[in-house]
């Protein structure tokens, strides 16, 4: 049986295989499809979620994040791993060298 | 089908409803009633499409498509048991092809490690499958099916194998009630990553054997603290969605995320429905895919118009601040045990009725489970060995 996923600044996130972030070009939205889930993530998680390519580090992430919103790194910092964490107990995301789906 | 707990309950609706009047999120293709497994928990109607009046290849290929170009993001092949046609690969391709995101909900068998291997390329996405017990013995009397259970058991081992992500759906009643912990256990033990502890739900052909089935308030909740206490312990290793039986909530469940808003279900024979117990409500018409596009059924359909929103709600839903929260609950459940599908649904501790029908399942608890009672197409009988 395998552990959970515990997310810091070193990990590095990708969606799981079979979770997809999606654009619908019909609503005109970001979703995030998943086994018998859907979700339509806001606009401040669909920017997390786009940098989420199995190549970055959350805290990369964070830090592009800071640059490109102009807050504070610690809040942001707060969303990402919040938001990461929430997805990976999900087991949507997982993290690269970490263990997969 | 599966009397599973309606994934239409576990969508995460962070938007606001403007969007899903233009198109549902999601489709559940009803492939087929015909299915190898006779439980009696049964939610399909009790009158069965025969095979003859299935939809062909091309008419369900035509509706994957326009579901495709309307925006709907997830289709659920069910059934029945989907896996009888033998153009389900069609249908998958079909759907990969539309954009849409498909999951399999099977009973488990004839599906084959093969097929699955060939579903899987094709693009299909996630696989449920439904279990009766971990006791072999009383899986099989369940499901009424010999070597039904081991058959599960195979077919969870090949999801895995050909690495589709599985969710276990446990149908729990009084009479497995008590292997729960044992059911979550195998669940991680098959490598799935989601399980479905659903309480058996009364529509269709399992309103029969509601006094087979119905468990005492004693068992349910010793049931909710074994998932309680599975859920912190399994944090990040298994979700586990958990449904109780309407009878002993206190608020009625948000059926299909509002009647018409974000789901549609086509029957085998091509009827689109609101749900798939919708049939029942006897006052309903339903307009066929055959006939019209799926865009021109989910705008202008009656069946649909009928209970959508809340323009047609009577007391004491009217005036309740709940009302855009759970759309007033089930609608076949309302017709099912109070005669009127306007009725605010009994599960809802504020109807009317709710103390004589919760007393009642009480009841029921308390005696003797009677022998279930079986069905295959067009007739009923009591032992299926």
């Amino acid at each position: 049986m395998k552990d959970r996923i515990l997310i810091s600044e070193e990990s590095v996130p990708k969606f799981s295989s079979h979770v997809k972030l999606e654009f619908n070009k019909q609503r005109e939205q970001w979703v995030v499809l998943a086994p018998e889930k859907l979700m339509v993530p806001d606009e401040t998680s669909v920017a997390i979620l786009k940098f989420c390519d199995g190549k970055s580090t959350i805290r990369s992430i964070i830090d592009k994040l800071t640059a490109q919103y102009k807050a504070k790194r610690e809040v942001i910092s707060r969303d990402v791993t919040g938001l990461i964490q929430d997805l990976a107990d999900k087991g949507f995301m997982v993290t690269v060298n970490e263990g997969q789906d | 089908m599966n009397n599973r707990s309606d994934d239409t309950n576990n969508t995460d609706h962070s938007t606001n409803g403007s969007h899903t009047e233009k198109a549902p999120l999601a489709l559940l293709a009803e492939l087929t009633h015909r299915c190898p497994f006779q439980c009696p928990y049964c939610s399909n109607p009790l009158e069965l499409e025969t095979a003859k009046n299935e939809l062909t290849t091309e008419e369900w290929m035509k509706v994957i498509k326009e579901a495709g170009k309307m925006g709907i993001h997830q289709i659920h092949f069910s059934g029945g048991e989907p896996s009888v046609r033998t153009d389900l690969e069609d249908l998958v391709k079909c759907s990969s092809d539309s954009g849409l995101y498909s999951n399999l909900i099977t009973a488990g068998y004839p599906i084959n490690e093969e097929r699955l291997k060939k579903l899987a390329e094709l693009g299909l996405e996630h696989v449920q499958v439904s279990f009766d017990d971990v006791e072999e013995k009383n899986a099989d009397y369940i499901g009424g099916l010999k070597g039904g259970h081991q058959k599960k058991l195979q077919v969870a081992k090949w999801v895995r194998a050909v690495d589709l992500p599985l969710t276990i759906n446990a149908v729990m009643h009084r009479q497995n009630i008590e292997h729960l912990e044992e059911m979550i256990e195998m669940a991680q033990k098959l490598g799935a990553r989601r399980l479905e502890v659903a309480q058996v739900q009364y529509y269709g052909w399992a309103l029969k054997n509601r006094a087979a089935f119905i468990p005492t308030p004693a068992q349910l909740d010793k049931a909710t603290e074994i998932v309680e206490s599975a859920r912190k312990r399994l944090k990040g290793i298994l979700v586990i969605d958990y449904v109780i039986p309407d009878y002993y909530a206190k608020r009625p469940k948000v059926c299909m995320g509002g009647w018409g808003l974000r789901f549609l279900n086509i029957n085998p024979k091509g009827l689109v429905l609101p749900c798939h117990a919708a049939e029942s409500i006897p006052s309903l018409t339903f307009d066929s895919v055959k006939e019209h596009s799926l865009e021109w059924i989910w705008k202008n359909s009656e069946a649909f118009k009928a209970f959508r929103g809340t323009d047609w709600m009577p007391e004491p839903c009217r005036s309740c601040d709940q009302k855009e929260i759970d759309w007033g609950g089930c609608r076949c459940q309302a017709f099912a045990l109070t005669g009127d599908a306007k009725n605010t649904d009994p599960a809802c501790e504020l109807s009317p009725l709710h103390e004589k029908i919760f007393g009642m399942a009480a009841e029921e608890a308390k005696k003797e489970p009677p022998e279930f009672i079986y069905r295959k197409i067009g007739k009923e009988f009591n032992s299926p060995f």
